[in-house]
């Protein structure tokens, strides 16, 4: 037992409160400890995923609790690659929110970033039902505080709704824990899974409930159509790395649905085929809403959400088939779309601060036009999944995974034809943003935005390190590119990790096996 | 008791979710707080309602089920905090905005200076 496993928990909150009660002034000082707190978050990270890869479930016991009672903690390759992730991405957007000056338009940036973290490495690490509603909580008040950072009227109109949404989510969740607990008698995941196993078939009703509603809890958090309205308005309002950082958020809900629906309700039950059956219509619906929402908007950074919302629908397409093959394809696609999201936020967040706004019209050229092009032209190939980059090869994992599914046609026919839309979704609004401006060159007809420009002229001087922003931006853009290099071997871990999470056996007897030493 | 405490919650829950679905935000903040209070009776009854036992195991006799109590207890805490950073989020967006609506205003859908002409034609 390793003590490392509860350090992504730890670190993160011990960070956030050092620099709430010791540094609160000293903007620098924050920046040094939270950029280092972070990448030691990944060093462990990094660590963990060693651990995790021998292939053997690791086990925290909290005060060293026997585990029913007790809360564990739990590494499997799913956990620990869901924390890389998060550092990962953590560490490039922090680095573009310094290096643009966005941890200065308001307080606490820093100590909230901590506290985020923790909740979704906790959330990631778990392994008791309601451990993982407290740290769903932990990450939605850091988000809040996140969300509206920097203030302004749109900005906390916005959060507002964010809020009211994501409280109704999280009194689902309470319903849905109190539902599975009054059936089953245990919050502890692995014990949960042991006695719905034991559970005669006709006594399931109750559990079919508590399981559905645990799946709308996680759809709100992964942002699944009909339950996708937050987060447009959210995302497009929100400070641009924090949108990016919420790149994983929405993937802290498909780890849920992963998590319980192979380990708690495994294949071949009754509870399985009704949450299939649901998953798979939103699924398509998600992927056709979010590529048609590309093409609708009008605002960047609505474009970017509406980006995100299809990319959950092509993740919970593979994730619906709940087959090993979904599941490693929907493993790398997972990342691919984390990486890609983060990076189209990030993209979109520097059009805007050069721009003066982000609404797809006439403008002026911006400074440094080509650069930020060539940056926005190689994310829209990822984020549509395009050859070459991982986007594609992650679609085509997607559709090979489905290949033998009764409702295969229509899972084919959605793909390629939201491709085909979100191809030209993401031209045009290149083409406007880019192009069309250029051509127009400073004599441009867009008097109002040129009038408006006075206020709203990007001042790069308030950016204290500009070329680290793009730095991070490249950073995240050559994940893509390794993870289109390095493929094989990825799809290898995710071929691992689909297999470890569809013989849940393994975790079972890890939590409840063993505890001689315990209390 | 049971009937008691079932229509309890389904009035709550029926008058939170009425309230949630309003425009203003007070009503809001109102609809969650209803409905924290419905998820908390929930949750206690969820380790059966058993009266005037103590929540500790002792030789022989009833108990109440302390797991659900600890659980309230939380769920308690987490929805007090949360009420209180949703009610000061509200009051920040009616003062910078000038009213309390829930919906995103006009400048959320169209870009400024907008002509209205065009904006029917669109939608």
């Amino acid at each position: 037992m390793s003590h490392l496993i509860i350090a992504p928990v730890v670190l993160p909150a011990v960070m956030g409160a050092l620099i709430i009660l010791w540094m609160r002034q000293d903007l620098l000082l924050q920046r040094v400890f939270s950029i280092t707190g972070t990448t030691l978050l990944m060093a462990v990270a990094l660590y963990l995923n060693v651990l995790a890869g021998s292939g053997e479930v690791q086990v925290y016991r909290l005060g060293n609790w026997a585990a029913p009672f007790g809360i564990v903690l739990m590494l499997d390759r799913l956990a620990a690659l869901m924390l890389l992730l998060t550092a990962v991405l953590a560490l490039a957007v922090q680095l573009y929110a310094v290096g643009s000056g966005w941890d200065g338009k308001g307080r606490h940036f820093h100590a909230l970033w901590q506290f985020q973290l923790m909740g979704v490495c906790g959330a990631f690490l778990t392994g008791d039902a309601f451990n993982l509603f407290v740290f769903f909580e932990i990450l939605l008040i850091a988000s809040y505080g996140l969300m509206i950072h920097g203030g302004g009227e749109m900005r906390l109109r916005a959060g507002v709704q964010y809020i009211a949404y994501n409280l109704a989510g999280s009194t689902l969740f309470l319903v849905a824990l109190g539902v599975l607990y009054s059936v089953t008698g245990t919050l502890n995941m692995a014990d949960m899974a042991v006695r719905v196993a034991a559970m005669p078939a006709q006594d399931t009703a109750l559990l079919r409930v508590g399981a559905v509603l645990l799946m709308l809890v996680f759809a709100i958090k992964a942002a699944l159509v009909p339950l996708h309205f937050w987060l447009p308005s959210t995302y497009a309002n929100a400070p641009g790395p924090v949108a990016a950082l919420f790149a994983i958020m929405t993937k802290v809900g498909v780890y849920g649905i992963i998590r319980f629906f192979t380990l708690v309700f495994p294949q071949d039950t009754a509870i399985e085929s009704v949450v299939a059956d649901l998953l798979l219509p939103a699924a398509l619906f998600t992927l056709a809403i979010g590529q048609i929402g590309i093409l609708g908007t009008r605002h960047l950074g609505r474009l970017a959400g509406f980006a995100a919302i299809g990319s959950i629908g092509t993740l919970m397409i593979a994730v619906a088939q709940f087959t090993p093959q979904g599941t490693s394809a929907a493993v790398y696609y997972l990342i691919h779309s984390t990486l890609a999201a983060g990076a189209l936020f990030l993209i979109v967040d520097m059009i805007g601060v050069r721009r003066g706004d982000l609404w797809l019209r006439l403008g002026g050229v911006m400074p440094g036009n080509g650069l930020i092009a060539a940056l926005y032209f190689v994310v829209a190939i990822a984020v549509v999944g395009m050859p070459p980059f991982s986007g594609f090869i992650g679609k085509l994992l997607v559709m090979q995974a489905t290949g033998t599914a009764p409702a295969m046609l229509w899972i084919w026919a959605t793909i390629l034809t939201t491709s085909l839309i979100a191809i030209y979704a993401m031209s045009r609004a290149g083409t406007i943003v880019f192009w069309k401006s250029s051509e127009l060159g400073q004599a441009g007809p867009s008097g109002d935005f040129r009038e408006r420009g006075d206020e709203h002229t990007p001042n790069l001087a308030h950016a204290p390190a500009n070329w680290l922003a793009v730095a991070a931006v490249v950073l995240l853009l050559s994940g893509i590119v390794a993870l289109t290099a390095f493929a094989g071997p990825v799809m290898r871990f995710a071929e691992a990790t689909a297999a470890q999470l569809h013989n849940p056996d393994a975790y079972v007897s890890a939590v409840l096996e063993g505890q001689e030493g315990t209390k | 008791m049971e009937l008691l405490l079932s229509s309890a919650i389904g009035m709550l829950t029926a008058a939170g979710t009425y309230l949630i679905l309003r425009k203003r935000s007070f009503a809001v903040v109102l609809g969650t707080t209803m409905l924290s209070y419905a998820i908390n009776l929930f949750l206690f009854s969820t380790g059966r309602l058993v009266v005037n036992a103590p929540p500790v195991l002792h030789d022989g006799g009833v108990y109440t089920d302390p797991l659900p109590q600890a659980l309230v207890l939380t769920a308690i805490v987490i929805s007090f905090g949360m009420t209180a950073v949703v009610l000061m989020m509200a009051l920040g967006a009616f003062l910078e905005g000038g009213d309390d609506r829930v919906d995103m205003p006009r400048g959320d859908r169209v870009p400024p200076n907008h002509p209205p002409a065009a904006e029917d034609k669109g939608a």
